[in-house]
């Protein structure tokens, strides 16, 4: 039962139906005129307020070594240990993926850059042959000129056959090096759960703190607002924000309406 | 990629000599353009895409510390930025080259993810010539560069 009253926002209502008690029977007691027992009261009311923050100071005490415990992960298995123990800390685990990432991306503009050459080659040479092509088709080729083109379609077919295959198989690695994917999605799934878990456990740690704040009359200063020029990377949910732009042409149009 | 070898563009397509895949603005091909970002990938991508619009003096920075004093004694006629990052942003960074008497004209764009209006505002007060936001296309950046240098001219 004492579970529940640690999440809730108020005090616990046992606390509270005592203080308001007690308050109505201080202020009939300084109405009528009875100082000595409104003293009294005043010390209960004390009192009350001394137990219930042991209470909650015991409570954030016990969660907050349940918290400490929780963060340690419990591999299952031999195979699960090792595994943690290469990547345990879950910044480890997004510098693996930005990393993986990297590597994918470096590998596929190798791979693009091997075959964009051998493309415009290619067209280039087809280009050049269809041109003499279209003479030869329109009766404006000399024969020893014939004879040399003859030559040339025959060994562009074959370099074309051989570049056509080089450029299948960069293709296809370009495919595989998508493969860091389905890596680093598990990877993000894993830190987005320990970042929920993380979240949970502190969130009930902050409202027990408050609970405290409470009996004690602690009030926190506000922390200053965030300065709106401060980077925030690139935004995701842009539609829904007005303070942020959705693409280029919003970029182009807030500019020229403030005559840039 | 070897020197003098014609890459296609990434607007045309392959083998075209056209005027399409050449910038409108005349504009020398031999600037001399620093490149800054933190990220490898973001720099060979800016760095391809700006080969293929024929610039091929390119250098590259990881870091507004870095790329100061290189544009401090480098003679660059070109300055594309990331902002965020992590000792000295290409905010930062901006505002240092607009302070410094020697670079104070130099032609600089953005590019970036990041997309707040108060951040676009603020960079174009400070001077910045032109703002590219991330993911972008290689019509864009043409596009950005073009206009900066049809500005200037």
């Amino acid at each position: 039962m004492s579970e529940d009253k640690q999440n809730s926002p108020g005090l616990d209502p046992e606390i509270t139906s005592k203080l308001k008690e007690q308050a109505q029977a201080l202020v009939e007691q300084v109405n009528a005129g009875d100082y000595a027992r409104a003293m009294t009261l005043i010390n209960d009311l004390s009192e009350v307020r001394d137990q219930s923050l042991y209470q909650e100071v015991g409570r954030l005490t016990r969660s907050l070594h349940e918290a400490i415990r929780n963060f340690q992960i419990q591999p299952q298995n031999p195979e699960q240990q090792e595994a943690l123990s290469k990547m345990s800390d879950a910044s480890d685990r997004l510098q693996y993926v930005v990393e993986m990432t990297g590597k994918a991306a470096n590998r596929t503009m190798d791979l693009v850059e091997d075959a964009m050459p051998r493309a415009n080659a290619m067209c280039e040479q087809a280009r050049s042959l269809r041109d003499d092509w279209q003479r030869l088709r329109r009766r404006e080729m000399a024969p020893s000129e014939f004879r040399e083109l003859y030559g040339r379609i025959d060994r562009f077919f074959e370099s074309l056959a051989d570049d056509a295959e080089k450029m299948y198989t960069d293709l296809s690695e370009i495919l595989l090096a998508q493969d860091f994917q389905d890596l680093t999605g598990q990877v993000i799934q894993k830190v987005t759960a320990l970042v929920k878990e993380v979240e949970e456990n502190l969130l009930s740690l902050v409202v027990m703190a408050s609970h405290v704040d409470q009996l004690t009359g602690t009030v926190h200063e506000l922390k200053e607002k965030e300065s709106s020029i401060k980077g925030e990377g690139p935004q995701m949910r842009a539609a829904e924000r007005s303070d942020v732009v959705s693409g280029q042409d919003d970029v182009d149009d807030l500019l020229s309406s403030l005559g840039f | 990629m070897r020197a003098g070898q014609r890459l296609p563009t990434a607007l045309t397509g392959p083998g075209q000599h056209s005027g399409e895949d050449q910038l409108e603005v005349p504009l020398d091909k031999n600037m001399k353009i620093l490149i800054v970002d933190d990220f490898s990938t973001m720099r060979r991508i800016i760095k391809n895409l700006l080969r293929d619009l024929g610039f091929t003096n390119t250098d590259e920075a990881d870091d507004g510390n870095t790329a100061l004093p290189m544009l401090k004694t480098g003679k660059y006629d070109f300055l594309v930025t990331d902002w965020n990052m992590p000792g000295m942003s290409g905010f930062d960074l901006l505002k240092a080259v607009r302070a410094d008497e020697n670079l104070k004209d130099l032609p600089i764009l953005m590019v970036t993810a990041e997309a707040k209006r108060d951040q676009i505002v603020a960079a174009a007060q400070a001077g910045v010539n032109g703002y590219v936001v991330k993911p972008f296309t290689a019509a864009v950046l043409k596009e950005k560069i073009e206009k900066i240098f049809e500005r200037i001219q």
